[in-house]
């Protein structure tokens, strides 16, 4: 009785240790894949290599991937209604918000998880001035249309999107300030 | 029992959803829209079919005292297999259903068919139970999601035909139970003939 | 101290794990009829749920995670629950005999109640945020009160649930309805009443 739970286990492990093995490269390459295809959404056209690096601003620590000559691709996460919302905030070397992805997010199906799909909603920060226009929805002041009845939801990425610039505002700084040096 | 029956009779006789009334929190949960419906039945039927095989092959030469441990794990290795599996080649999908995915091990269909039919029938009679129960919980899913999805988003299949947004309630949860309430009315009243 | 209360308000009623999850829907279908056995399930459960989740959110921080085993989730979770439900169903024999009379016949119903594996593997996956903080993992504390109120928001919908089928129970219901349809269509009016709760935290 014994002896036959532990063969099964054995062999169990022995399949799952092989099934490990075989996916684990496609899995990464998997994530590298879409970190990729993120990276060229949220960026205008580029040749050559996003290059990764990580800020501390606050208590808070962001990755960004840095395109020579093209702008930063920003990751950026705010409180949604049920969860973390995780945006990936793409901004050209002139400060302007090239486009924004969703990178992950657990929001209401059919409420706040369409800051995924509804296009009126994404498209508003394509070409965005941060400069000019606040990024907070309507209800507290801002410049943002919120998506119907979603307005936490909307509320978190305006926040993510505003994080990010800040983000940006510091990595130009820092790496203004080296170039002085 | 021919083949072809064995297949069938999950269909509609021994459909998983609304007959046999197994598996109600994948059903529930992941049929939001017809795609995500679908993606759940197959990837319920993947791991149904691989444990009916396994399970059938060892049936005989498990003592009766540790059977129960024995089956949840071989189907939890099938489910992990599958979480790898996913994660490596369609990791979008792996995200939309998320924990529902690993929650096929205690999915009450993969044991229940194990201890009524993988134990004491062939392989390959197995084997086709486990696709025509499969394929019985694909559709009942599929049609749940498309009925969700009319209503809740007027699209099928992502594919939009009613402008505009759609009853949210039955994207959300009590048109979950809703849907499958009145979808088991039509059921009940026209196909099972008792 | 603040946080916890945003925990237990938010796990009992805007997520409820019946209601919002749609996790142990078939136990709640199964043994709701009568609101005493749904009673003694939701303790059963109640006590696993909390349990369960300790022992294998621990098994993931220093077993699993150390040695980067996280894909053995699934399989190592479901076997610590079914020996754990196994080793409760001894103990109660043998400590408490009044309880084990009132939970016994639902423990082993509960290794396959998805309920029970869904919140351990929550706990250690997703990121939680409450309130005004930062989301992040749970830690231990977090994660054990989470558990315990879940597990009270499934007692919660499950005794309401069991009282109204009751009624129902009376009722002169269409043939085609008789049963599970208009059991599932109750449930629905029950979880658009819950939704009235979302906006709380």
């Amino acid at each position: 009785m014994v002896l036959c739970l532990s063969a099964v286990c054995l062999v169990c492990s022995a399949v799952l240790g092989v099934a490990y093995a075989v996916t684990a490269e496609p899995i990464a390459q998997a994530q590298v894949a879409k970190t990729n295809a993120s990276i060229a959404k949220v960026l205008p056209p580029f040749e050559g290599d996003a290059v990764p690096g990580s800020v501390k601003l606050g208590d808070v620590e962001y990755d960004y991937y840095k395109v020579e000559g093209t702008g930063y691709a920003v990751i950026s996460a705010a409180n949604g209604f049920s969860g973390p919302v995780t945006v990936m905030v793409g901004i050209d070397c002139s400060g302007i918000i090239h486009n924004t992805e969703v990178l992950s997010q657990s929001e209401t199906p059919g409420l706040g998880a369409k800051c995924q799909t509804d296009e009126n909603f994404i498209n508003q920060f394509k070409g965005w001035d941060p400069a000019s226009k606040t990024l907070a929805v309507r209800k507290d002041g801002g410049d943002v249309d919120a998506i119907t009845a979603s307005t936490i939801t909307s509320r978190a990425y305006a926040l993510a999107v505003s994080n990010a610039v800040e983000v940006y505002r510091t990595i130009v700084a820092d790496e203004g300030g080296q170039d002085n040096e | 029992m021919s083949k072809l029956s064995l297949i069938t009779k999950g269909f509609v006789k021994d459909n998983p959803t609304f007959s046999l009334v197994l598996g109600m929190c994948p059903t529930l949960a992941t049929t939001t829209s017809a795609m995500n419906g679908l993606e759940m039945g197959l990837a319920t039927m993947f791991v149904l079919i691989l444990s009916n095989i396994v399970i059938s092959l060892v049936a005989p030469v498990v003592p009766d005292k540790v059977r129960i441990p024995v089956y949840i794990v071989i189907i939890a290795t099938f489910v992990t297999v599958l979480q790898l599996l996913m994660q490596a080649y369609v990791p979008a999908v792996y995200e939309t259903l998320g924990l529902f995915i690993p929650l096929i091990v205690v999915n009450c269909i993969v044991l229940g068919r194990a201890e009524a039919f993988a134990n004491k029938n062939s392989v390959v009679d197995s084997a086709l139970d486990g696709l025509g129960i499969g394929i019985g919980f694909t559709m009942s899913l599929t049609v749940i999601g498309i009925v969700r999805e009319i209503l809740g988003s007027g699209s099928v299949f992502g594919w939009k035909f009613i402008a505009g947004d759609g009853i949210l309630a039955f994207v959300m949860a009590p048109g979950a139970f809703l849907v499958l309430g009145y979808l088991m009315v039509l059921f009940n009243k026209f196909l099972a003939k008792k | 101290m603040g946080e916890y209360l945003l925990i237990i308000i938010s796990a009992i009623f805007v997520n409820n794990i019946l209601l919002a999850q749609f996790l142990g829907i078939c136990p709640f279908l199964g043994v709701s009829n009568k609101l005493s056995t749904a009673a003694g399930m939701s303790g059963a459960v109640c006590f696993v749920i909390t349990l369960a989740t300790v022992v294998t959110y621990l098994l993931n921080s220093y077993v699993l995670a150390p040695f980067g085993l996280e894909f053995l989730q699934t399989i190592s979770f479901i076997l610590v629950i079914a020996a754990l439900v196994q080793m409760v169903e001894i103990v109660l024999k043998k400590v408490s005999p009044s309880l084990y009379q009132a939970l016994g016949i639902f423990l082993p119903l509960i290794t396959t109640n998805c309920a029970v594996l869904g919140v351990a593997i929550t706990v250690v996956t997703k990121e939680f945020a409450f309130g005004g903080t930062a989301s992040h993992l749970l830690n231990l504390g977090e994660a054990t009160v989470y558990a315990l109120a879940t597990s009270l928001g499934y007692g919660l919908a499950m005794c309401l649930f069991a009282g109204l089928r009751e009624h129902l129970a009376l009722n002169d219901v269409p043939k085609a309805f008789r049963g599970l349809p208009i059991a599932l269509i109750t449930v629905s009016i029950m979880a658009m009443a819950f939704l009235g709760f979302s906006g709380m935290v």
